[in-house]
């Protein structure tokens, strides 16, 4: 747990967190590798984890049967997949696919849901890590869907 | 070969000449860079050198159809003749897209500031762009590589819509080869072919590897692209007086007559189109006159 506590300290994600955090952080932790073309997490299946990127890269996808796999975002060491956790229904509304070898910390949902409503001050924390990353995925949908490469009519 | 050129260069347009008079000038060669995006290598009909300053343009004009302002887009060191790439998507562009090897064209130019080239020795250069927007940055690079030593880091990041969108893509390929620059390309949606980056322009910003106390980035592209990309790049430490875009209006007369591409105190035409961030912030977001 020793190692652990100090990977997920070290991790860009939790960069300042109190170490009292860390340790709670680290307790609804555990290292985990995917092969690349391995998911981590798959559509309209339960929001039961959230992935810390050590090593590696990973699409963000929709798959479409006429269209394949549509992907929308990929995202690399230091980033966070996975903030469906956050909102009910904890469901996740896309897939999470690995590009080549990826080494990520795996943080078990529920344990850090559980672990926020007992410690509120704790929870906030979370959030206002989690809530940022939310809002840049907001941001870079927005340019998406505005497609600003595209011919102004 | 060394250019000493001022901060943001102005380069006067041909001499002898009116600058609302018409050059003639004739296509030596049209390339097809993408389903609505050509190259034309032209040249003037006089055989007069037309030395130009990365970011600066000229107005092409198709006799009976009209005018229309083209960013150079070729190397500045070339000046025997000119690059312009274009996008076909106005009667004038469209026709302009049309041209074959020796048709003729009318020529106004150069016109403009160009981007800081002088005040960007000695620092590490960003540069950010989309879409069409690489074409005005391409002098630029050219004229980075040329004198590679005088500049520090050299960064670009180059975002478009899908892979199939990707401006100079053979150029780019070779540039990335190079062990003395970064490039980084993302694009907006994908297939699981492409192994690049997905997303959009500004989150590279944060990862991008550069000095922000002693860096200089040039940045052209969609505006919307631009102002969320200027705050990356707030955001990441650089200064407002060390960033510089292209601005791209409806410019008409191209000597600041007309008042077309007015925006607030300011022509684009001939104050612009490259402008020093902390100069036109208040006027990113305002319409034209």
């Amino acid at each position: 747990m020793e190692g652990l506590e100090r990977i997920v300290g070290e991790h860009r994600f939790f960069a300042g967190l109190d170490q009292e955090f860390i340790d709670l952080v680290t307790g609804c932790c555990k290292n985990v590798r995917f092969e690349a073309g391995q998911f981590l997490l798959r559509e309209g299946e339960a929001a039961n984890q959230i992935y810390l990127i050590r090593h590696g890269r990973v699409a963000l996808q929709i798959s479409d049967p006429a269209r394949g796999e549509i992907v929308f975002q990929t995202l690399g060491e230091g980033e966070v997949v996975g903030v469906s956790w956050l909102i009910p229904p904890y469901r996740w509304s896309h897939e999470a696919k690995a590009l080549e070898l990826v080494r990520a910390i795996s943080i078990d949902a529920q344990c850090l849901r559980n672990k926020s409503e007992v410690d509120n001050r704790f929870g906030y924390e979370m959030m206002k890590r989690f809530v940022p990353v939310l809002v840049e995925r907001l941001h870079t949908t927005r340019m998406q869907i505005l497609d600003v490469y595209g011919t102004p009519s | 070969m060394s250019m000493a050129l001022p901060a943001n260069p102005v380069l006067p347009p041909m001499p002898s000449a009116d600058p609302m008079v018409p050059h003639i000038a004739r296509v030596r060669s049209v390339r097809q860079d993408l389903a609505d995006v050509f190259t034309l290598e032209i040249a003037l009909e006089s055989g007069e050198v037309a030395p130009f300053a990365p970011g600066q343009f000229n107005m092409l004009q198709i006799f009976g159809v009209g005018e229309v302002p083209i960013s150079f887009s070729g190397d500045p060191a070339e000046q025997d003749h000119l690059i312009h790439t274009i996008r076909a998507v106005g009667p004038v562009s469209k026709a302009l897209t049309e041209l074959g090897p020796g048709d003729a064209l009318g020529l106004r130019g150069p016109f403009g500031v160009g981007w800081p080239m002088a005040e960007a020795a000695g620092q590490d250069v960003v540069i950010i762009t989309g879409g069409l927007g690489l074409a005005p940055l391409r002098p630029a690079l050219y004229q980075l590589l040329a004198e590679r030593e005088r500049y520090g880091l050299i960064v670009l990041l180059y975002g478009t819509r899908s892979p199939e969108q990707i401006l100079y893509r053979d150029e780019l390929e070779e540039w990335r080869r190079r062990l003395d620059m970064d490039i980084v390309i993302t694009v907006d949606h994908a297939d699981t072919d492409w192994r690049g980056h997905v997303g959009v322009v500004p989150a590279l910003i944060p990862h991008a590897t550069f000095d922000p106390l002693h860096s200089i980035a040039l940045v052209c592209g969609p505006e919307i692209m631009m102002r969320y990309s200027i705050m990356a790049l707030l955001d990441a430490g650089l200064k407002e007086d060390n960033i510089w875009l292209s601005m791209e209006r409806n410019m008409k007369c191209a000597v600041g007559f007309c008042g077309h591409c007015q925006v607030g105190p300011v022509f684009v035409c001939k104050d612009g189109p490259v402008f020093r961030y902390d100069r036109i912030r208040q006027l990113l977001t305002l319409k034209e006159f």
